[in-house]
Parts: C-alpha cells; sequence; structure tokens
C-alpha cells in the first residue's frame, strides 16, 4: 500500500476513534452532572449564596473603604454599634453590639448639663454613652493566636520568622477575643490619624471634639519614632488621649460632638465606626508584612456574622460564617404587609442562615445575565439591554415580569433608592446662574422644557420617578403627589402631576430676554453649553435627547464632552455651565440632600459637594436651623421652606429618583430591598435542594449538535479523500 | 553569537527609556496625580489635604522630569521619572497605588494568560498548518477555493463576535461549558477549553492564509519540481520538503510572539472572567493605575525586544546559512 493510502486511512481511522471517544465522554458526563455549572460540584446542594461583583474593591480596612463595593463585604465583617432594621421602614437605627441606643447628653459651654429640650443654640456639647454588649468574641485570627503561656504568637515576628508566609493561612495558629469598648476608641482614633487617610477625616474633624489636635499629635509622634525598615513604625493610638472620646470602662465608651448633631448615629451605624483591635493594626504593622501584602486592607478582622476566607479580587472573593459570632436574631417586627409576604415566617431565628457566599468577578454583563438565568446566581440586576426580555407593564402601569421569567420562579422586587439624579446649573455663569428675576425664568424654561419622565422612558425603562425636589422618597420632609410637586414646572390637574407645556417655557424664556432663542438685545441665538464626562454610543443618544429638548425653546446646545478628570476639573473651577450629577444618601436624614445646596458647602471655594453653586443667604440660615432639630413638626416646616426657595430659584434641573429593579431565585427568601443596610446578607435564607433540581432542570448539556458537527466533518473529509485519490490515480502525461 | 546578543541588548536599553519616557508622558498628559488621587480616595468628602497626603504616601508629590527645587544631579534624580524608571531597570516593579506587590501580582496573573495563550498558540498553529496544507494539496480545486473563501470571511470577522457567538452557542444554548469564570488546578480546563477554542477560531483565517502563502511560495521552488519528477508523491513532497523549509519564516512569527503569551489577551480573559495578565492591565488602566500601566507597558516592551533576539536566533537553529555576527 503507497504511503498516501496509508496516511488517509490511519487519518480516517483516528477520526472515527475520536467520534467514539468523544461520545463516551459525553455521555459519562451527561450522567453526572451540568457541563456548564461553574462551581464544583460537591458545591450543588450545599447552603451557599452565589452572587457576582463587577467591580472590584480597592478597600477593605473600615477606616477607608466608603464605596458601595466594598460595603458589600466590610459590613458583612465589620460590625458598627448600631444598624438599620432590616424590615422597619422609614429607616430605624437599632442596637447592633450596642445594649441600647444612645441618649445624648447636652452641656452648655461650661460643661453643665443641659435639659434634653434646650434650644440649639445653647448646646456646646453632646455626650454619647454607648454600652455594648458583653460576650461578643472575634472571628478567629492570627493576630489573637497566644501559646501556651498566654504569650502572642505572631505579633513580634521577625522577617526570619515570617519567612516564605505570602497569605495569612500561613499563620498556622489562630484565637479570638471578647470585643470591648477599647476598640471602638481605637478605631475612631485611627480615623484621625492622618495615614490611614480616612475619607471621613474632613468630616468628623469638624464635631469630634478633640479630633484635629489628636490628628496632629499623632503625627508627630509617628514622625519622631525611628524608621523600622525604611518605612514609619507602628503607633500604638490607645496611648494618645482624644478629649472626646473616651473608654469609660470595659463595655463603655463615649464620644463628645460640638454643639446639637443628631445625624451622628446614623454616622456611627457606618462601618467607619466598627471596632478594630489593636492586636489587628499591630500585627499588620510589623516589618515584613507589607512587603507580602498582608495588610488590614486585604484581611479584615472583626465581629460580625461573615469572616473573609477567600480574598481573590480578580476572581472571587468568599465569605465564610464566622463560628464566633453572637447571637443575634431575625427581626419580629416589620412594615404592614411584610407577614404576607412571608417576610416575618423566620422571626426570632438565629442569624445567620447562610453559610458561605461566594462572589464571583463578573466583568462583562451578558455572563452575569445568562448565569443567572442558568441558576448559578442567586441574584441579578437588569441590564438595559434585557429589560423587554424580563419586564413588562400591565395595562395599569405596574412592571411584572414576563411569562418566561414567570415560569422559572424567578421575583421580581422593586424598590425607589434614597438617590437624585438631576442636572445642575452653575450658579456663577453669567448666563444661566445668579439670581435675577431673568436667570430664574430662564432655568424655569429649561427645566420645563426638559422632559424627565420621557428621559426615563427611553433611558431607563421606566425605572424612575420624576423629581420635584431635592428630597427623596423615603427621607424626611419627602412629599409625595400634588403636595410635593414643584408650582413652577409641574401642574396638578386631577390629582395626577403634569409637565406645564411648552408655550409656558417659551413664555418664560421671551420674559428671560430670549424670545424664540435669541437674544433681545443682540439678536444673536442663545447659546448653552453640557459639560459631560459621558462618551461613547449610549452616550450619544444621551446628548442628542438633550439637544432636542433644548430645540423646543429654539436653544443651540453645544455638547462639550470631555474625561472625568478634566470633568471635574471644570466643576471645580467653576467652568461649567449646565451639568449632570448625582448624589446616594449616606444616611435617611434630609440633611444629607438639603447640603447639596448650602452656600458654604459650595464646590468653588468652598471645596465641597455643593456642585451647582447655589448660595442662597436664607435657605444657609434655614439649613442650620433645620440640620441640628429633631424629626417633627417644626423641622417639617422649614424643610418645606427650603424646598419652595430651590423650587423658585430653580438650581437643578429635579432629575429623578431611581427606581431599582432586582430580579431573585425562586430559592432565596426573605429579600427585602433595604437601600440603608448593607449587611442584610445575615437575614437571607435559600433552599438549596429547590436550587439544585431546578439547576439540573435548567442546564441539560445538548449534544446532539456534536454529533451532527462531527457527520458534516466526515461528509467534508469523504470528497477531500475523493479528490485526493483521483489526483493519485491520475498517471502523468 | 554572545557578542550579539550583548550588542542587541545594549540597544535595548535606549529603545526601553524611549518606551518609559513615552510612557509616563502620555500617562500624565491625561492624569494629573490629582485626578489619580481623587479617583482612588473615591468621589465623596475629599479634601485637599487628603489628596495631598496620598500624593506624598505614594510619591506622586515630586515633579515629573525637572525638580527646580533640587540640588545639582537632584534636579533630575529627585522625580518622579527617574525614581520609578531607575527601579524598572533593575526589575523591581513596586507596589501599585493600591499598595499591592506588582512583581507577585504578575507572578500569580500570568499563569491564567499562559493557560490560555499556550494551547492557543499550540493548536491554532497546528490547525492552520493542516488546513494551509490542505488548501495547497487541493490547489486548484473547489476545496482549495472553498477554504480561501473561508479563510478571507473568518479573518473578516472582530473576535468580539466569535467571543460573544461561542459564549451564546456553547455556554448558553447547547450548555456543554461555563459561559465564564476560573478555576486552579485541574478544575481550570472546563473553563478554558472555550476561550481556547474562539482563541483558534478566531486565528484560523489569517493563520491559514499566511501558511499557505508561505507553502505556495515553497511548493514553486526547484528543488520541489525535482522532488516530483523523482516520483515522489505529493504528500511526501509536502510533508517532507515543502513543510520544512516553510517552518523557516513560520518559525520567526511563532517566535517572536512567545514572550509576549505572557501577557494575555484584553478581550479573552476579559469577557471569560479570566484573571489574568490581560484583565489586570486593563483594570489598571480603569483604575488610572500608573504603577501597574508603567510595568506593564515596560515589561510588554522587554518580552517584545527578547521575542526578537530569539527570532535572529531561532534563524541560525532552522537555516544553518545564516550567521549571527
Amino acid at each position: 500500500m503507497s504511503v498516501p493510502h496509508r496516511f488517509a486511512r490511519r487519518a480516517i481511522a483516528a477520526v472515527v476513534l475520536a467520534v467514539i471517544l468523544l461520545g463516551l465522554l459525553a455521555a459519562m458526563h451527561a450522567a453526572r452532572s451540568e457541563w456548564n455549572d461553574p462551581y464544583p460540584a460537591r458545591q450543588a446542594d450545599r447552603n451557599i449564596l452565589y452572587a457576582a461583583f463587577m467591580e472590584r474593591p480597592k478597600r477593605l480596612d473600615p477606616a477607608q473603604a466608603y464605596n458601595e463595593n466594598e460595603y458589600t463585604f466590610i459590613s458583612e465583617i465589620y460590625e458598627p454599634p448600631f444598624e438599620y432594621q432590616y424590615l422597619l421602614r422609614p429607616y430605624t437605627l437599632v442596637p447592633l453590639t450596642a445594649r441600647a441606643m444612645p441618649v445624648p447628653v447636652y452641656l452648655d459651654r461650661h460643661g453643665r448639663r443641659l435639659p434634653a429640650d434646650a434650644p440649639a443654640r445653647r448646646i456646646a456639647y453632646s455626650v454619647y454613652t454607648i454600652h455594648i454588649r458583653r460576650g461578643i468574641m472575634y472571628q478567629p485570627a492570627p493576630c489573637f493566636a497566644r501559646d501556651a503561656s498566654g504569650h502572642y504568637l505572631y505579633q513580634s515576628l521577625t522577617r526570619a520568622q515570617l519567612g516564605g508566609i505570602r497569605t495569612i493561612a500561613g499563620f498556622r495558629h489562630t484565637g479570638t477575643r471578647e470585643l470591648v469598648a477599647a476598640d471602638y476608641v481605637y478605631e475612631i482614633k485611627r480615623l484621625a490619624s492622618p495615614w490611614v487617610q480616612s475619607p471621613l477625616f474632613s468630616v468628623l474633624s469638624h464635631y469630634i471634639v478633640g479630633f484635629r489636635r489628636f490628628a496632629r499629635t499623632a503625627a508627630r509622634i509617628r514622625a519622631a519614632l525611628p524608621k523600622v525598615d525604611g518605612r514609619p513604625p507602628y503607633v500604638d493610638l490607645s496611648r494618645i488621649p482624644m478629649a472626646g472620646v473616651k473608654v469609660l470602662g470595659r463595655y463603655t465608651y463615649s464620644i463628645t460632638v460640638h454643639g446639637k448633631y443628631p445625624q451622628f448615629l446614623y454616622w456611627m451605624a457606618m462601618p467607619f465606626f466598627a471596632p478594630m483591635p489593636p492586636e489587628a493594626d499591630h500585627f499588620f504593622s510589623q516589618p515584613g508584612m507589607k512587603s507580602r501584602d498582608l495588610t488590614l486592607n486585604w484581611y479584615p478582622v472583626g465581629t460580625g456574622p461573615y469572616m473573609l476566607t477567600v480574598n481573590d479580587p480578580n476572581r472571587q472573593m468568599v465569605l465564610e460564617r464566622n463560628p464566633n459570632y453572637h447571637p443575634d436574631f431575625y427581626p419580629r417586627r416589620g412594615e404592614p404587609g411584610d407577614a404576607q409576604r412571608g417576610l416575618l415566617k423566620d422571626a426570632g431565628q438565629r442569624l445567620p442562615f447562610i453559610r458561605r457566599v461566594v462572589f464571583s468577578l463578573e466583568r462583562e454583563q451578558i455572563p452575569y445575565w445568562d448565569k443567572f438565568l442558568q441558576g448559578y446566581y442567586d441574584e441579578s440586576a437588569i441590564s438595559t439591554e434585557s429589560f423587554n426580555q424580563v419586564v413588562q407593564f400591565s395595562p395599569g402601569g405596574e412592571a411584572e415580569l414576563t411569562r418566561s421569567m414567570r415560569a422559572k420562579g424567578i421575583r421580581l422586587v422593586t424598590g425607589v433608592a434614597p438617590s437624585i439624579y438631576y442636572y445642575g446649573f452653575n450658579m456663577l455663569d453669567p448666563v444661566v446662574g445668579g439670581y435675577s428675576q431673568r436667570a430664574r425664568r430662564l432655568r424655569r424654561a429649561i427645566s420645563i422644557a426638559i422632559n424627565i419622565g420621557q428621559y426615563i422612558s427611553i433611558f431607563r425603562n421606566g425605572r424612575g420617578l420624576p423629581a420635584q425636589g431635592p428630597l427623596p422618597p423615603g427621607i424626611f420632609g419627602y412629599e409625595p403627589g400634588c403636595a410635593g410637586r414643584d408650582p413652577y414646572i409641574y401642574d396638578c390637574i386631577g390629582g395626577r402631576l403634569r409637565r406645564k407645556p411648552i408655550a409656558v417655557a417659551r413664555r418664560l424664556l421671551a420674559e428671560a430676554g430670549y424670545p424664540d432663542g435669541r437674544d433681545a438685545r443682540t439678536g444673536k441665538p442663545l447659546l448653552l453649553y453640557y459639560d459631560t464626562y459621558q462618551t461613547g454610543p449610549e452616550a450619544k443618544a444621551n446628548m442628542d435627547w438633550m439637544r432636542k429638548e433644548f430645540r423646543k425653546l429654539d436653544i443651540q446646545l453645544v455638547v462639550r464632552a470631555t474625561d472625568y478628570n478634566r470633568f471635574q476639573q471644570k466643576m471645580r473651577h467653576g467652568e461649567e455651565q449646565i451639568f449632570s450629577w448625582g448624589w446616594n444618601a449616606d444616611y435617611p436624614d434630609p440633611e444629607d440632600f438639603l447640603f447639596l445646596l448650602y452656600g458654604p458647602n459650595s464646590e468653588v471655594g468652598g471645596n465641597g459637594e455643593n456642585s451647582a453653586n447655589y448660595n442662597n443667604p436664607r435657605y444657609n440660615r434655614l439649613f442650620n436651623r433645620m440640620r441640628n432639630m429633631e424629626n417633627g413638626p417644626a423641622r417639617e416646616a422649614i424643610i418645606r421652606r427650603m424646598v419652595s426657595m430651590a423650587q423658585r430659584d430653580a438650581p437643578w434641573v429635579w432629575g429623578f429618583y431611581p427606581k431599582e429593579f432586582r430580579l431573585y431565585q425562586a430559592w432565596l427568601h426573605n429579600v427585602k430591598p433595604n437601600y440603608m443596610a448593607t449587611n442584610s446578607l445575615k437575614y437571607l435564607r435559600i433552599d438549596p435542594a429547590l436550587r439544585a433540581r431546578d439547576r439540573r432542570a435548567w442546564n441539560r448539556p445538548v449534544i446532539w449538535p456534536l454529533w451532527v458537527v462531527l457527520a458534516l466533518l466526515a461528509l467534508l473529509v469523504l470528497p477531500a479523500v475523493l479528490v485526493y485519490r483521483q489526483k493519485e490515480r491520475r498517471s502523468p502525461l | 553569537m554572545i557578542a550579539y546578543i550583548i550588542r542587541r541588548i545594549l540597544y535595548a536599553i535606549p529603545i526601553l527609556i524611549g518606551v518609559n519616557l513615552l510612557t509616563f508622558a502620555l500617562f500624565f498628559f491625561v492624569n494629573s496625580p490629582n485626578d489619580m488621587a481623587r479617583l482612588h480616595l473615591g468621589v465623596k468628602r475629599v479634601t485637599p489635604q487628603a489628596i495631598a497626603e496620598w500624593k506624598a504616601e505614594h510619591g506622586y508629590d515630586q515633579p515629573l522630569f525637572y525638580n527646580a527645587a533640587a540640588a545639582g544631579a537632584g534636579k533630575l534624580t529627585h522625580t518622579l521619572f527617574f525614581q520609578r524608571s531607575v527601579k524598572l531597570f533593575v526589575f523591581d516593579f513596586g507596589r501599585s497605588d493600591d499598595g499591592r506587590d506588582i512583581g507577585s501580582d504578575i507572578r500569580q496573573r500570568m499563569w491564567p494568560s499562559l493557560a490560555i495563550q499556550v494551547p492557543t498558540l499550540v493548536l491554532g498553529l497546528a490547525v492552520c498548518i493542516s488546513m494551509a496544507l490542505m488548501t495547497v494539496f487541493f490547489r486548484g480545486t473547489y476545496l482549495d477555493a472553498t477554504g480561501v473563501v473561508l479563510a478571507v470571511v473568518m479573518m473578516s470577522i472582530s473576535q468580539l463576535f466569535y467571543v460573544i457567538g461561542g459564549q451564546y452557542l456553547f455556554s448558553k444554548v447547547l450548555r456543554l461549558v461555563p459561559i465564564s469564570g476560573y478555576d486552579t488546578g485541574l478544575s481550570a480546563i472546563k473553563f478554558v477549553i472555550l476561550p481556547i477554542a474562539v482563541g483558534i477560531v478566531s486565528g484560523i483565517g489569517l493563520g491559514v492564509r499566511l501558511n499557505r502563502t508561505f507553502f505556495l511560495e515553497e511548493s514553486g521552488k526547484d528543488y520541489v519540481r525535482t522532488a516530483r519528477a523523482k516520483g515522489l508523491s505529493e504528500i511526501r513532497v509536502l510533508f517532507r520538503h515543502v513543510l520544512k523549509n516553510a517552518m523557516i519564516p513560520i518559525l520567526t512569527g511563532v517566535v517572536v510572539v512567545i514572550p509576549t503569551l505572557f501577557t494575555g489577551s484584553l478581550i479573552l480573559e476579559s469577557f471569560f472572567g479570566i484573571p489574568g495578565l490581560g484583565s489586570y492591565l486593563i483594570d489598571a488602566i480603569r483604575a488610572q493605575d500608573f504603577g501597574i500601566v508603567h510595568v506593564m507597558v515596560f515589561l510588554g516592551s522587554v518580552l517584545y525586544i527578547v521575542g526578537l533576539i530569539l527570532t535572529d536566533i531561532s534563524y541560525t537553529l532552522v537555516d544553518p546559512r545564516v550567521r549571527l555576527g
């Protein structure tokens, strides 16, 4: 037999063998499990929650972390003294590690005690005394490990002892200890330490007594200490006093703030105020630790329901139940309707329910969404691209799931987030800014012309509520319906809000000196500039829509798109004219939104968050009165006046309050969106058996197309063989 | 040859300094240290003091190229450019802006990149050579024409299409492999099958066209005519003569990309969730982490230069006529 013939036969035999092997392999796998399961098969029916994160957390140190993607993890690990009750609305603070909510003691400037109803101007100091619960233990961690004689094992390590240790798992021993009040005080001192670079430094330095002085003293002490391996050494903050923060006993500490500041309790419910054991800080400050990436930013040490056992933010992060977690129970009280929705079935049960939470990094929307549909994620947001596949609106305007989603048992949970997106006018700009009647009319005309309802419909699939002022729903002072409308922009017709006709806007524009979009004095067309950092195809559609809205008034809008850095620079220097921006609540108090229009908080000059640089002295005075008041009719009346002023001056085109739509699988229980509480994982419960069953049903591999492909390949090979034979047989001329 | 290699390495130094200079200029033309600090510290409640402290902590408080306040040589050495560049030339990669050891991250993340890139290169090469040989063997027939048209069509399609199409077909519709993700050890196999397949298929068009050209060029030479005249079969001519001699340009193309396999694929890693060096670079660009961008560009340049030197050396191995001097 010739060489080519042998080759052809061997090739065919190899293909046949490969097909048989593939078939056998396929049959074996099909019998075992889902081929597309991204998790180990042994986890299939375990009590594990699967979630995704789209942006890797940068910092896990509670003194530094301030982003949502960081709070997803650290809020489950660190426990501040207070938390938001999971089910109750309006948002209510309840004790977490504290024994009770503290009642502030007010003092005058001589340190004399004042009655609880003393006027704010007389209150020089407010003292919060917090008693924490006994018996709360930290998660197992090497920083607490001790030998038989009680000496710390890993608190005086040499480089040689560190050896080849590159991860926290390299330390064989772990230990724990009881949470004490001094740990909370230590963390507050960390917030004040300049080298920690806490984003809360500037806020707290205005309130906590002695905060700034402590920062100066600590920096001086640190600078005076000799460096170790070229790095500044560990500074024992517990030895440096801070006038306003004191340890009063093993389980008691106090914080003194300047004046009256009821919002301080909200700050204390954030991870910034979680306890930090000095052992952990010292442990990670030892020479050689940082060069091995062993830092507090990578390995948190807390008392919370979960502890971080896998920290690979490029792939996966895993939270495991903290074996030392203190008794904590599912709430017994909820809103009306919660019981009917099954949210109180677990009332009084010990938390947390879930043993392990696996977060996988998903950079792209498509794989994330497809994995959710395959049952490999237990919850998901809805991207704009998938929206029509998932949600449909009933004739009454109610959002509901499509039939295919309902068939899978998927549930839709919606809620309005305590956030606002708006278009701002730079009040320092000579054309759109200022407080003259002309400027107000121009801004109101534009506010009427920009149809936010249409924007929500086109760009957000209806996921938003047109705003009427700076306060979103759920925040004290927000008034729903016609009562809270902006009377300059909306009419109330039959109990429903309706944007004023464009003719009104044109009339206002003419009164502002721009009839038909032209300057009445010069005859030149009115040209306005919109500054944005959004670029790309989606942004282009957005900008086209904006231009269209301005064309309703014959105003020419020039879009100045730039990168984020340049945009921020423009904002800082007040070089923008019109811009869009947003704000998420730090805490559920109107002060956290109304300060966005407070003059001294202006971005230009004040380096604050008032990006429109709105500065109305009357508004500022009212803000100063309102900020320290307790919620009640008097405060509500002041808020109404402030909102009314802002509506009259129109420094913003009130944009919208975002409505969030999230999807949950049938096997996930106790889901209720709480936009303030970031430690919600402990309340969730899953049914692993149902999940395993559904996953099997949804993910059976489809193998027959493989056979078809192989058959096609064989069909292709056959004519090739024939051609080859013909060629070989062809006799040379 | 040693003298040649030393000379090439010395040539590489000014090239790397130039690349370094360009990286600095381009990066800081777009991002100022203030912008980097703001991005790192977050958008809320960032004070000028916090920015100044962040810059001092990360060494961005120094001038970029020229320090007028310093004395003597310090005018050049007490600059961000000098401080960062000198360390790179001794392969001390330093720390990223979020405090991580870049060298350690690179060592950890090059393995997932290699897990995708090496099989893609090897298998892709085998597939492309086989298919190119087949089209040459059947040249002038409908099989050749179909193959060439298919190759042109395939090379005209963006890799992104193959990625999304592959994920849709094999992960979503047929449910044969996970749509994205990664695991360590043998568990990684099920995650890398699809990216490797996509990498191979997306490279077939270009690879077949290129290799076919090499083979056709060889098959028209005198020694091939002589071999055929001696009565050798077409298969033997192709495999024993044409393939062997066409391997020189093929090898050249392959050796030059071998070192760059370490740096991974930006698209594949991003869409398939592979925690390799490609996604490392993308994350760093998004986060404006100059430390990582600087190191990755430098490393890419070094690897490319190494690739070129290896290519030259490989010439001498496959073609005894070539002498490096």
